[in-house]
């Protein structure tokens, strides 16, 4: 697929990024759309992501922690990113538009649901996959098991934990652009909503919400490679 | 401020229906019975096409460029890093952004999902490549097999079990992922999720098929998997 760079396709984006930092009226007119107004959209992407992330984060990290360190469940804990990969975004939010209504209480809580299975499993494997000699050793110096939990076990897990936030927050990035349709705002706005925003609105918001995804997935990635204790970090390529 | 209303029923006949459930918005058997069609006839199979072509055609990218990371292993680094990157993009904002090059349909659909499996597929395959033991290497080495010998009898049997889990993930995230395409106009199992948003009924049931689809394609890969690994099975009694 060789993109001719016909000028008509370069006005698009083009038209695209000029309605990122330039307002407008919109396509029905009587409202302001495009520069300051899509910044504010960005921000309600970013303030709805993050709190079901942070939710998700704080039922998730605790509940695979333990569950990894008793081994308990695991069954459970493996699967369940299985299960979640299998129910598609549309159909979840879709499910809390019919039977719990709209609104931001219900899109947080359905993005949380979404964001829960990675971080968990991820979690319950990265202690599970903790050499057993290290834990061993750690006892018997005489480290309670909540101390071995927080002192050995977390740290080597956290580069895996981290990479499970990263896996979430992609997902919750991408599921946050469908909360127009449970009545919460976000950059999917002119995404679903073409008749206000027209092609130009349309574009620009994907390519705000790539843009962010792509922000989200370095930055996190970096970050778990911050945290990465040294003992654990691999040459590249292996 | 949000511009968007949230969507209405958009079923037609949903207000001019007799039966008591629907116009409550219950989950009402008998609708879906006479509505079936709904939900296995077009919708299905225009899901079930879209999810084929783009995991056998992303597989087939896959594969090729995991053969060229086994031959050039500096190449691994790069394309996983790009691959990446399009797993990255969700795949509502690659509709859209394709648009402009391909235009609404099938086509930009699928090269959107495809771009999605490229990651999964291709480090499953690399991965499995780079698992085979090292002793079945020599034993085919010492037994003189040519290096397309050694991968296509030695090499990618071995690494059958990796391939085969790549394949799963990524076809039961491209079934979820489907139910996007109707927003880059190929229709499938989300354009009727969509139809209407709000009642039980109808998001219950297309649910539930996107859903059986996952489940039987990931079971059917698994089946393939066991008829093509014999000696896992034997290794395992």
């Amino acid at each position: 697929m060789s993109p001719t760079l016909h000028p008509a396709l370069l006005g698009q984006f083009g038209d695209a990024i000029q309605f990122i930092f330039q307002e407008r009226e919109s396509t029905t007119g009587g409202a302001q759309i495009g520069g300051s107004q899509i910044w504010g959209l960005l921000l309600d992407h970013i303030w709805l992501s993050g709190v079901a992330l942070v939710i998700a984060c704080l039922i998730s990290i605790p509940l695979g922690l333990v569950l990894g360190h008793t081994g308990r469940f695991g069954f459970l804990a493996i699967n369940l990113s299985n299960v979640g990969r299998a129910v598609p975004t549309l159909a979840l939010v879709a499910f809390f538009v019919a039977f719990l209504g709209v609104g931001v209480l219900n899109v947080t809580v359905a993005l949380t649901l979404l964001a829960i299975p990675p971080i968990l499993t991820n979690t319950y494997v990265g202690v599970q996959q903790v050499d057993r000699e290290v834990v061993d050793a750690a006892e018997g110096q005489g480290l309670t098991g909540a101390q071995v939990l927080r002192g050995v076990e977390l740290p080597l897990a956290l580069p895996l934990i981290i990479d499970g936030v990263r896996i979430s927050t992609v997902n919750i990035i991408a599921t946050a652009a469908l909360a127009p349709l449970a009545g919460a705002s976000s950059l999917g706005d002119p995404i679903v909503s073409y008749g206000v925003y027209g092609d130009t609105g349309r574009l620009a918001g994907s390519i705000m919400v790539a843009l962010l995804a792509i922000a989200a997935d370095l930055g996190i990635g970096a970050l778990g490679r911050a945290v990465t204790p040294r003992g654990l970090r691999l040459a590249p390529n292996s | 401020m949000s511009l968007v209303v949230a969507q209405g029923g958009f079923f037609r006949d949903r207000s001019s229906e007799q039966g008591s459930c629907v116009q409550n918005n219950g989950f009402c058997p008998g609708w879906i019975r006479d509505n079936l069609d709904r939900y296995v006839g077009q919708p299905l199979v225009e899901h079930l096409e879209l999810v084929l072509v783009s995991v056998t055609v992303g597989f087939a990218i896959a594969f090729g460029l995991a053969l060229l990371a086994r031959r050039r292993r500096w190449l691994y680094t790069p394309i996983s890093q790009v691959t990446g990157v399009l797993y990255t993009i969700p795949s509502l904002a690659a509709f859209f952004l394709l648009l402009p090059f391909t235009g609404r349909g099938f086509l930009t659909a699928v090269i959107a999902l495809t771009a999605y499996t490229l990651v999964i597929l291709f480090r499953n395959i690399t991965t499995g490549l780079a698992n085979v033991p090292v002793d079945a290497v020599d034993a085919g080495k010492g037994m003189g097999l040519t290096d397309r010998q050694l991968l296509w009898r030695v090499e990618l049997p071995l690494a059958v079990p990796e391939i085969m889990a790549g394949l799963r993930i990524a076809t039961t995230t491209t079934v979820g992922l489907a139910t996007l395409a109707f927003f880059a106009g190929a229709g499938g199992l989300g354009e009727t999720i969509y139809a209407d948003l709000r009642f039980k009924s109808n998001v219950v049931m297309a649910g539930l098929v996107a859903v059986l689809i996952a489940v039987v394609l990931d079971a059917l890969l698994l089946l393939i998997q066991r008829l093509a690994t014999p000696w896992a099975r034997a290794g395992a009694r």
